[in-house]
């Protein structure tokens, strides 16, 4: 990486950028690298842009305390479940030891695993917010971002609060085989005391939103709300390029793709999403849930 | 307590990799009773339905009526072919959108009648194609997922064969879960995985290792309630005692289930628990 590129799937923590190193050691303005164009822009630029691109206007991945910075009013997020972090039950190796992999990246993104949880406001609904990491090891379902999901809803059903999920995820870890798969059963068991608390639970897919992931908890949302051009589906490109020998027609598991099959309700706009959220909130929130005064 | 420790840190070797492939070939072999072969001998009486009600029929899933002893139970079941062109006709039993939407009927029907279920799993994955993207093959199994979290009636599944990814998940979540002695239940195929973490699907057999498929584990991981043993050498080689291995093991759980009154909230703890955290500190936090 470049020593004056920002990164936003590490990259400006939510204390802002002045805090990273690259900030502080550079000569000049810090920069960001459009992943698709490769146009240089200034980080101040691509954080007010919210990482979206303004010359290509890609939906760039970011990371989970980025996306909570982006949805959540300011001051508002409080997170759950700080220790409860990914355990190797397969003693798995295969190029390398799964323990190495995690430790790794929990250094890098500054979280225990995949997923970020917590309360938090959006135009001062109270709701469940949680937010997948890509960064870390593809944002894959671990037992441990699982439980958390599982344990983010619960809390949601409890407190009579909106969920909201932004997803990002290749699907399954493959490094805890059937521990892994499993999350999707408990995930969807989990989304059942919302629906008996008649509790909303509003799915965000960005890119990607692959495998088990949509196969379960975010293909099950009340409303289901995707980021442009996101890649979405149960199997991926390659995969099934290699398996089948098809042709894949154009604009094969976009967000479009999906919208025009009547699989997503609304592809909106990174600066779209959080007014989106706050006007669904305001007429799904539940009667009687605490609000606050923060203006959208 | 379910922490099992399968093996030693370290890569697997080749003979351990033999092995785990050894158990995946008998799974896979050739002459192995797919459901249909089970559901003959282990069941009476049994109609197979036809579609979703919602524009399809995928052969690769079957439904039907059926009865377990003097119980009348529903049945789900994948379906791979014998002959060539049964294959084609049941995509080698590799569920569209269609086959999971016949089982959310299947699940639907059943709750309405109150039938307790049968299924039984043999499935490589649901289908990676086109079409099944096209028509929305995670939603269907997403939904499915739910439906049998929400089937009010005892539920029993057994793995006969492959259990492959998310595609078996979508028929497996039921109250007792058996798996015969060489069916295995895989987060992906052993040659997905291989390409995925050794970018290489020629290592299947280490994939396959590392895996940890042996049906034991899921007993000892709290996911599968018990081995079903198979005649020596594998269930290829006699259908009938197979089958007669496996029915008695079916009416014994179903019996404990509808005894027990077995309903959808106690289904969904049992999927809530699943473990695969970290230490008992963790698990206790949880409870």
């Amino acid at each position: 990486m470049i020593a004056t590129t920002a990164s936003p799937t590490t990259r400006p923590d939510p204390r802002g950028p002045a805090a990273t190193p690259a900030a502080r050691s550079a000569a000049r303005p810090p920069t960001w690298i459009c992943p698709e164009c490769r146009t240089r822009h200034s980080l101040a630029t691509a954080l007010a842009q919210l990482y979206v691109c303004p010359s290509c206007g890609l939906h760039s991945r970011i990371g989970a305390w980025e996306r909570v910075r982006q949805l959540a009013d300011p001051g508002s997020f409080a997170k759950w479940d700080g220790e409860l972090a990914a355990a190797d039950r397969l003693q798995f190796v295969d190029t390398r030891r799964y323990t190495d992999r995690l430790a790794e990246a929990q250094e890098r993104q500054q979280l225990p695993d995949a997923i970020l949880t917590g309360a938090a406001r959006i135009g001062g609904h109270a709701v469940g917010l949680a937010a997948f990491d890509f960064g870390f090891l593809g944002g894959s379902l671990s037992a441990a971002v699982g439980e958390r999901l599982a344990r983010a809803i619960e809390h949601c059903a409890g407190a009579r609060q909106p969920f909201v999920c932004v997803t990002s995820s290749g699907g399954a870890r493959m490094q805890e085989g059937v521990f892994s798969l499993l999350q999707m059963a408990k995930s969807v068991a989990a989304l059942h005391t919302l629906a008996e608390a008649h509790v909303p639970f509003l799915s965000v897919l960005t890119d990607p939103t692959m495998g088990g992931s949509i196969a379960s908890f975010a293909a099950l949302g009340d409303v289901i709300i995707a980021e442009p051009r996101a890649t979405i589906g149960f199997t991926g490109a390659r995969v099934i390029t290699q398996v089948t020998y098809e042709e894949l027609p154009p604009g094969f598991q976009t967000s479009e793709f999906h919208h025009a099959r009547g699989l997503i309700d609304h592809v909106v706009e990174r600066p779209a999403l959080r007014s989106t959220l706050i006007q669904l909130l305001r007429v799904l929130a539940p009667a009687g849930a605490a609000t606050g005064e923060t203006a959208a | 307590m379910t922490g099992g420790r399968p093996r030693p840190a370290a890569a697997p070797d080749a003979a351990a990799a033999k092995a785990a492939w050894d158990h995946i070939e008998v799974s896979r072999h050739p002459d192995r009773p797919y459901a249909l072969d089970l559901i003959e001998r282990c069941l009476s009486d049994f109609t197979e339905l036809h579609g979703d009600r919602q524009g399809g029929d995928d052969a690769a899933i079957v439904i039907g009526l059926a009865r377990l002893g003097d119980r009348p139970v529903g049945v789900v079941a994948n379906q791979k072919g014998r002959t060539l062109e049964e294959r084609g006709r049941r995509n080698f039993g590799m569920a569209h959108p269609e086959g999971y939407r016949k089982a959310q009927r299947l699940f639907r029907l059943a709750g309405r009648l109150r039938l307790p279920v049968i299924s039984f799993i043999d499935i490589p994955g649901a289908y990676p194609g086109v079409a099944a993207e096209e028509r929305g093959q995670a939603w269907a199994i997403a939904q499915t997922i739910e439906a049998q979290l929400t089937l009010p009636t005892p539920y029993v599944a057994v793995v006969i064969g492959e259990g492959g990814s998310g595609g078996a998940l979508a028929t497996l979540l039921a109250d007792a879960v058996l798996v015969l002695e060489h069916a295995f239940l895989t987060v992906a195929s052993p040659e997905t995985a291989a390409a995925i973490l050794f970018r290489d699907a020629g290592r299947k057999q280490h994939a396959a290792a590392a895996l940890c498929l042996e049906a034991e584990n899921l007993v000892r991981w709290g996911i599968a309630d018990e081995v079903v043993p198979e005649p020596p050498g594998g269930a290829h080689t006699d259908w009938d005692a197979t089958a007669e291995l496996l029915r008695p093991r079916l009416e014994a759980h179903l019996t404990r289930l509808v005894a027990a009154g077995a309903d959808a909230a106690a289904r969904r703890e049992r999927y809530r628990r699943i473990d695969g955290l970290a230490d008992a500190a963790t698990r206790s936090a949880q409870a």
